[in-house]
């Protein structure tokens, strides 16, 4: 059953919030790398460069208070460092799971490739993944860090699995290492995680290996710390109501890019978690409007009040050009503000949002 | 005695090399991709790429080569995507994987190509008679069910009208010893109750084009009993290609028994999507394990093949597995 995402929420309003009403404004993780970083990645591979491991540990540490400054430049209420360090969602944390070999890249579409792991052994846990970059980003960042990471479906599902019987066991296996890590994260002071499983939307089916995998996950975790799941690209009628008997605080969707087309799935029966919802569309050049991000909003009180509403883009915003990725982002919160305030002077009836 | 044959239909991945220098030469985006008037450069990488992937196979020595099709950006759907009568759309997922092609709209009359024959005469002068060629062709049904029919009007003259074509394009192929025909839709999406012969239809008309051993491969798991009886006797197939690597193998050693086979047997053995490499001994136990439920002895031919095209590996994997093919036939000698 759901967490207790109440017990959790009020920490993140910041103490100079304007409004009464508060939609916590957050975003799902990547963001668009400063030209130079993807230069500075390609500088250490050329045997020829002086530039060496050093000086790229350098320049990850300047992008990612670069972009966790970006993120509070642009107002959010919660940031992430945009995932510089991180090449792709399951290599990154294949390299650092025991377990896991890459034999080199393999197609997903045209000339897109992905260096899709193997599983080759029982994995297991060795050095931490994420606490080094998140006590970093915290002790650059004035707003409360939140740590994203790949999900046990997907990083099972996303490989090859030449160790285990099915690939249900491997999934369970990694949820065990994926909620050491979580405690980790918490002992460090990380109050805000986000589970991420893109390879649920695409088998579906699966909801219920999900949900035992997420039961692993939370095992132990306290209840001021705020789980949130986030699952993209699908059709959430067929993942919809079971994801209320997932152990979560938050579930977060990609609505914007359907135009807000399944928000009635959601709305029958009650949605327990909050609602993060998509109100910016990441695979879209174009900065939509204050005013446009404002009626897409109000899609998201149909299912949930303000005070379980929380505000994100659809999905990673790093395929954008990063001026794009930027505007988004602070018209976001420019609009979350603004209904804030109409619903707190009243002009925002929040049992028919769609109103007028 | 069964013939032993190892071979493989083909869609390797391209080597590493190869996926560097055309997705800088073509790009990422969608219409990057390959339309069949392929720049001078571009045309230069392919021939390269397909002279390796004959050396791969004769290394290995396999019994049949195939041109391995590096070209084939939309996967099965290539022969459709780079047809003058056909619009590409959206970006669609490729059965229950995480790969993906682009939608092909038929928009007019399907006139002949040449577009896979073209690749054919290039692998033959390749293999310069070391080995026989086999050809590959996505079946009629499983590429009506992955494109999108905007002309035809119904779904029996779609999938007979890209049987038509189709057939046309083996016409014009070189000499081959074996044509495979990839049938995976029969397996995700069969025809419906009464439509089956339908499907059988539209692959017998492309299986009687040529004088070549026509093996029908599926994959994904067992064929329904009934759309198996119909194959079996219905479409023109020399050899019915089973997956006994996916889903439940007991289900298709029942329909061998109870529906009887064709004249020869393709067993799809090694995991075209696992990076784990089979033993030669492991792949022999299970052609050994096959055998002992139905009379193999019996099949003019048993085809020792992958379950899937190859694409979804790594490079260093897939060569791994056409060694392994190769070797699992000498096991068995």
């Amino acid at each position: 059953m759901v967490r207790n995402p109440e017990a959790n929420r009020e920490q993140f309003r910041p103490t100079d919030h304007p409004n009464d009403a508060f939609l916590l404004t957050t975003v799902v993780g990547s963001y668009p790398k400063p030209k130079w970083l993807n230069r500075a990645d390609e500088l250490v591979e050329d045997p020829d460069s002086k530039f060496d491991e050093d000086d790229l540990a350098e320049a990850h540490d300047d992008a990612c208070r670069l972009i966790t400054h970006e993120h509070e430049r642009a107002g959010l209420d919660t940031v992430v460092d945009g995932e510089m360090r991180r090449n792709e969602m399951v290599e990154f944390f294949a390299d650092r799971i025991d377990g896991y070999e890459f034999n080199g890249p393999v197609k997903v579409w045209g000339h897109n490739y992905f260096d899709k792991p193997s599983v080759v052994e029982e994995v297991s846990y060795d050095e931490p993944w994420l606490v080094d970059e998140f006590e970093f980003t915290s002790n650059v960042a004035e707003r409360p860090v939140k740590v994203p990471i790949t999900g046990p479906y997907t990083l099972g599902f996303w490989a090859f699995n030449e160790a285990y019987p099915s690939t249900e066991e491997l999934v369970y296996d990694l949820a065990d290492l994926v909620n050491e890590e979580v405690e980790k994260l918490v002992e460090a002071g990380a109050r805000y995680i986000q589970i991420d499983e893109p390879a649920l939307a695409t088998t579906p089916e699966d909801h219920a290996i999900v949900g035992e995998a997420l039961e692993r996950i939370v095992s132990g975790i306290d209840e001021e710390v705020r789980i949130g799941l986030h699952v993209c690209y699908g059709d959430y009628s067929r993942i919809y109501p079971e994801i209320n008997d997932y152990p979560i605080d938050e579930f977060d969707v990609e609505l914007c890019n359907g135009d807000f087309e399944q928000i009635p799935t959601f709305t029958d029966p009650e949605f327990e978690p909050d609602l993060a919802l998509g109100v910016v569309d990441a695979h879209t050049a174009e900065v939509e409007p204050v005013e446009e991000i404002k009626e897409n909003i109000r899609q998201g009180l149909r299912v949930v009040p303000p005070e379980k509403l929380t505000i994100s883009p659809d999905c990673g915003l790093k395929l954008l050009p990063r001026e794009i990725a930027y505007g988004k982002t602070e018209n976001m919160v420019t609009a979350a503000r603004e209904v804030e305030a109409e619903i707190d002077a009243g002009e925002i009836d929040v049992e028919n949002p769609l109103d007028d | 005695m069964t013939e032993r044959v190892a071979a493989t239909p083909g869609l390797y991945p391209l080597p590493d090399w190869a996926k560097e220098t055309l997705s800088d030469l073509k790009g990422h985006q969608k219409g990057d991709l390959l339309s069949g008037d392929e720049s001078e450069a571009i045309v230069e990488q392919y021939d390269e790429v397909r002279a390796e992937y004959v050396d791969d196979q004769l290394d290995a020595g396999l019994d049949r080569v195939v041109e391995g099709q590096g070209r084939w950006d939309d996967m099965i759907a290539h022969p459709l995507t780079v047809h003058d009568s056909v619009e590409t759309g959206g970006i669609v997922r490729y059965y229950d994987n995480n790969n993906f092609y682009r939608d092909p709209r038929v928009v007019d009359d399907l006139g002949f190509s040449g577009d896979v024959a073209r690749e054919l005469e290039a692998a033959t002068d390749l293999i310069d008679g070391e080995a026989p060629l086999a050809a590959t062709l996505p079946g009629p049904y499983s590429l009506a069910d992955l494109a999108t029919d905007e002309y035809y009007g119904d779904e029996a003259a779609f999938q007979a009208a890209i049987a038509e074509f189709l057939a046309g394009e083996v016409e014009a192929f070189p000499a081959h010893e074996t044509l495979f025909l990839l049938e995976p839709s029969l397996v995700t999406n069969p025809p419906a109750e009464d439509a089956e012969s339908t499907a059988t239809d539209a692959i017998a008309t492309v299986a009687d084009a040529t004088d070549a051993d026509v093996v029908v491969q599926t994959s994904y798991g067992a064929l329904g009993e009934k759309l198996y009886a119909h194959l079996v006797d219905e479409s023109g197939a020399d050899a019915l290609g089973l997956d006994l690597v996916a889903g439940d193998r007991d289900d298709t050693v029942y329909n061998v028994q109870e529906f009887g086979a064709t004249d020869s047997i393709a067993l799809g053995l090694v995991d075209g999507q696992n990076t784990l490499v089979e033993e030669p001994e492991t792949v022999a136990e299970r052609v050994e394990w096959f055998a002992s439920q139905v009379p193999t002895e019996g099949f003019d031919r048993t085809y020792l093949t992958p379950n899937t095209e190859l694409f979804y590996l790594p490079a260093n994997k897939y060569r791994a597995k056409l060694n392994t093919l190769a070797a699992a036939t000498e096991v068995l000698e």
